[in-house]
């Protein structure tokens, strides 16, 4: 599946969310659901400082494929993490580097990404863009 | 007879509903709303006054002048202060802070100095002292609080010697809650001959705060905590610290001669408000502290406190909530953590309920390090908020606690 079609399939599967309490509760289930980091993992490189909440964000590249693995102390935050990462891992870094990460917004998780939550997702979505610049240069080095 | 539905009429904002829900605002501790009378005031300046102050032969200008002295007398008999010359305008507490820091600071703080702050500090009252220090080479000394949120006054005693230049206390706990005995606190100070710069933030719209009782040498608070508009703030000091400390900021309004020789400036509090002033701000601050007289301030601080221990009674139904700040003596400020269960998170299904609260470390992060969290969620309460506000933002935390089990 394209980035664009796991954003779409995402979309769908929050349209039958009416209320924004299911919403919640459904981004709680993912939040617990999310696989732990190890403790090497919960590193001061891979922490991302919010004010409020806390993000980790840890990256591998594997066959010319980033995989990413995320953390946050809040479990509203860590279920969108856990969305933001099923729709990134996996791809290469020249997709992810270019890829408009519409999904957010239009499940009604904008307020999520405003700076005056200082939650770390926004951070962190930056993260994700600099690990695949920085693996997409490094490709091409080699290349 | 203190009648909140009447008071609340006084305030649009709290009309309105949140993601369909009434407004429930417990923010107050992050900044209060403003009465109709500030709201009207500002717009009747900038309608049919403006016009700056201290400057113009003209009409305006004369009654802008008059009115900008008028508030800085309205702020002098609230802080119960003689001399209104003692109150000087600036943009706000941190303001106020920056300001003692630099011009007391550069005057009277030396290499190997100490200044003593209390853990419980905002960050406010930190950092400017911070940059002092490093600019002086020298050194803060920190005041411990115990579990509760309580200073110990004798711990005081034994951190001051001859080297203590300053002590920086907050009025009120913006975290915790606590009210500090300052007055106590001063005349400790003052015993060793130390100046004392109180932070009145979270006290000075909470409790009754007589200046000339306290004998304070410094108190800063900020207009947009006590109902007024953001941008102005205070500064008190005393006349002896105003006459010898050199100003902050250079420029107009505060010289009484220029040449490209030398400046003469002005005496206090003119020499310390340079260039034009949130003149309509200080204005709109007198309204408001005008406006909390006119309710009664006993009437609005006791029912304040009973919203503060009707709520502090109702959360404890909460399975697994903890109250940060017991000390014996608190302002409407109820921070708590529901056990597994992160500040962030509770604030946002809050906020979903249409009740608005603060998480986090609340700029005052040695108090989170204290007691070893991340921070909290803060429920800050003013006399506008009702009874069945508290029960409504209790019920809310039920509904947390389902949801996150």
């Amino acid at each position: 599946m394209t980035i664009q079609e796991k954003q779409d399939e995402i979309i769908e599967e929050f349209s039958i969310y009416e209320d924004w309490m299911d919403k919640y509760s459904y981004l709680i289930e993912l939040g617990k659901e999310l696989k732990p980091l190890n403790p090497s993992q919960h590193s001061k490189e891979n922490l991302i400082e919010g004010c409020v909440s806390r993000v980790w964000l840890d990256a591998e590249m594997k066959e010319g494929k980033i995989f990413f693995s995320a953390d946050s102390d809040a479990i509203i935050t860590k279920g969108i993490i856990a969305l933001l990462i099923k729709v990134v891992s996996g791809h290469t870094p020249a997709e992810i580097k270019d890829a408009d990460l519409y999904f957010i917004d239009k499940i009604g998780l904008r307020e999520n990404l405003s700076p005056t939550r200082a939650n770390g997702l926004l951070a962190m979505i930056k993260r994700i863009r600099l690990y695949a610049l920085a693996y997409d240069a490094k490709s091409k080095q080699r290349g | 007879m203190f009648d909140v539905q009447k008071v609340r009429e006084d305030f649009p904002i709290l009309q309105q509903e949140i993601y369909g829900k009434p407004f429930v605002y417990f923010d107050n501790g992050a900044t209060t709303q403003k009465p109709r009378v500030v709201l009207d005031t500002i717009t009747r300046l900038y309608e049919i006054e403006n016009s700056n102050i201290h400057r113009g032969v003209h009409h305006l200008s004369t009654v802008t002048t008059e009115n900008y002295e008028e508030a800085r007398k309205i702020i002098a008999r609230y802080f119960h202060v003689e001399n209104e010359k003692e109150i000087v305008y600036t943009h706000g507490t941190t303001d106020s802070i920056n300001l003692v820091a630099f011009s007391f600071g550069e005057k009277f703080i030396h290499e190997g100095d100490e200044i003593i702050l209390t853990e419980m500090e905002h960050h406010a009252n930190i950092v400017p002292w911070q940059m002092l220090c490093e600019r002086k080479k020298a050194h803060i000394k920190v005041w411990k609080m115990d579990d509760t949120g309580c200073l110990k006054l004798d711990d005081l005693v034994n951190l001051i010697t001859e080297k203590t230049k300053l002590i920086g206390v907050t009025q009120v706990s913006n975290v915790l809650g606590t009210v500090n005995p300052v007055k106590e606190i001063t005349q400790i100070a003052h015993k060793h001959e130390v100046p004392i710069l109180i932070d009145g933030a979270q006290g000075a719209q909470h409790v009754p705060t007589d200046l000339s009782g306290i004998d304070c040498d410094f108190y800063a608070f900020s207009g947009h905590k006590i109902y007024g508009p953001t941008g102005i703030g205070v500064l008190y000091a005393k006349t002896k610290w105003l006459e010898e400390m050199p100003p902050y900021q250079g420029g107009g309004d505060m010289i009484l001669s220029v040449t490209f020789d030398h400046t003469e400036y002005l005496e206090a509090p003119f020499k310390f408000e340079a260039g034009t002033t949130n003149y309509i701000g200080a204005i709109g601050l007198g309204a408001a502290i005008q406006y909390l007289r006119n309710i009664g301030l006993k009437e609005v601080f006791e029912y304040e406190d009973q919203l503060l221990a009707y709520a502090t009674e109702k959360v404890k139904e909460i399975p697994g909530l903890r109250i940060y700040g017991e000390a014996p003596r608190k302002v409407s400020i109820l921070s708590f953590l529901i056990d597994g269960i992160n500040a962030y998170d509770t604030g946002l299904i809050l906020d979903k309920l249409g009740v608005a609260v603060r998480t986090g470390h609340h700029c005052a992060q040695p108090v989170a390090d204290h007691f070893g969290i991340a921070g909290t969620v803060r429920a800050s309460f003013s006399f506008y908020n009702t009874f069945e506000e508290v029960d409504h933002f209790v019920a809310g935390l039920h509904r947390v606690v389902e949801m996150f089990q």
